[in-house]
């Protein structure tokens, strides 16, 4: 059932010895998870360490865990295709659940550990196969937890609106109130004018409510896909736009691509690289609209032919006084 | 098929910030006391957060929750955060 599951070696991703004290191993986890934390953090994979961290720390950090975790002694290694044997964890006790799973999944919780973890642990930390099951008996009428999701959206889609399906995998209580993972599909309608970084909040859309009490909501939280030429930065967005010497310097009209289509552009004399033309009212819409900044480069034309150096010369001619390496 | 109503421009109560983020009354509170959440209202059951409040209260309740410190410090990360987000985009 478990088809591809790898073993995970907790001292190698804390980078610690086997015979590490709970000091080390507390040090050690606490300037990794600082590291790693993916609110500080903005690396891609940051999440995946901080997750893979945590994980090795609740195993080693808790006495009876890490105990259970040492008997498969050295002749595992990272990544090697793992089964539990039978029983393995005979004799030994689980107390406590995971650290930070604030209820049921919370809604501020980056999410679960592997399969690993609970193929040894069981879910959330709990007694181990076939233990208690999750949460009997709770009867009261309670609201439906909050959930958040991250989704991400091209950047025109800021631009025009636009309609989206999106698959939700969010714990659900089935019939008998077993916790079960299920996929929702829902269609959502992303509003114009989002910008990266806002909440939507559906309401009602969170988790189901206990004993018929109301359901949480959802909120979604939006982010760009990143462009190949669009810079976004709050409601502004930025585009290279890419001259010829003399454009920049006698002055041009270019055609420059924004997110909602090609617009042109006056680009007045003396507009040397770097130099930003803003278009008003260009960037994300809304109230107000933020503006497209044009980011002027200049592109040199090589020299090949005869003619064409022959103007490159008759151009320093011209400029004898210019002095680009002038303090 | 029935398409959920999308809000953009919400506001939360202190009660609803709480149930979104996970965190305790608290907690909150002592973020706002010390500036690193900005609610309109002048007292606890009047205020009303701004939608962009919620990701920084959820950074701060994964701060709290993850390197058990205080409000001070969350106030200060986010701060130091903030700064890093300005310095990013300059030379983005």
């Amino acid at each position: 059932m478990l088809a591809g599951m790898k073993f995970r070696d907790y001292y190698e991703t804390l980078g610690v010895a086997r015979t590490a004290t709970l000091d080390d191993i507390k040090r050690a986890y606490r300037k990794l998870a600082r590291k790693f934390h993916p609110d500080v953090n903005k690396e891609k994979d940051a999440e995946a360490k901080f997750k893979e961290v945590g994980e090795a720390y609740a195993v080693l950090k808790d006495p009876e865990k890490r105990a259970a975790y040492d008997r498969f002694g050295e002749n595992w290694k990272a990544g090697q295709d793992f089964t539990p044997p039978p029983n393995w964890d005979a004799g030994f006790e689980f107390s406590g659940a995971r650290p930070g799973a604030g209820g049921t999944g919370g809604g501020a919780d980056f999410g679960e550990f592997s399969e690993f973890f609970e193929s040894l642990f069981g879910r959330g930390g709990m007694g181990a196969m076939g233990g208690e099951g999750p949460r009997q008996g709770r009867t009261m009428r309670g609201r439906g937890e909050d959930h958040h999701a991250k989704v991400v959206i091209p950047l025109e889609d800021a631009y025009t609106g636009a309609r989206r399906s999106l698959a939700l995998r969010m714990p659900e209580l089935d019939d008998e109130g077993r916790v079960a993972l299920k996929t929702r599909n829902l269609e959502v309608t992303i509003p114009k004018g989002i910008r990266a970084g806002q909440n939507l909040r559906l309401q009602g859309q969170g988790g189901p409510g206990l004993g018929g009490g109301p359901p949480g909501d959802l909120y979604l939280e939006i982010e760009f896909e990143p462009h190949a030429r669009f810079k976004v930065d709050g409601r502004d967005v930025a585009v290279e736009v890419s001259l010829a010497p003399w454009e920049s310097e006698l002055g041009a009209t270019v055609r420059v691509p924004t997110p909602s289509g090609e617009v042109e552009l006056t680009v007045p004399p003396h507009s040397g690289a770097g130099r930003k033309l803003r278009l008003r009212g260009r960037g994300l819409p809304g109230e107000p609209p933020g503006d497209l900044y044009a980011v002027v480069s200049v592109a040199l034309p090589r020299a090949e032919s005869d003619d064409e150096k022959e103007a490159y010369r008759a151009l320093s001619k011209a400029f004898s006084r210019f002095a680009p390496r002038a303090e | 098929m029935t398409l959920p109503i999308v809000e953009v421009e919400y506001r939360l109560t202190l009660v609803e910030l709480c149930r979104a983020c996970n965190a305790r009354e608290e907690d909150v509170r002592a973020w706002v006391d010390e500036g690193a959440l900005e609610p309109e209202g002048r007292q606890p059951h009047d205020w009303r957060f701004a939608s962009a409040a919620l990701p920084r209260a959820l950074t701060a309740a994964r701060l709290a929750r993850d390197f058990e410190i205080d409000a001070r410090a969350i106030a200060l990360v986010l701060e130091l955060m903030d700064e890093i987000d300005r310095l990013r985009a300059r030379i983005a």
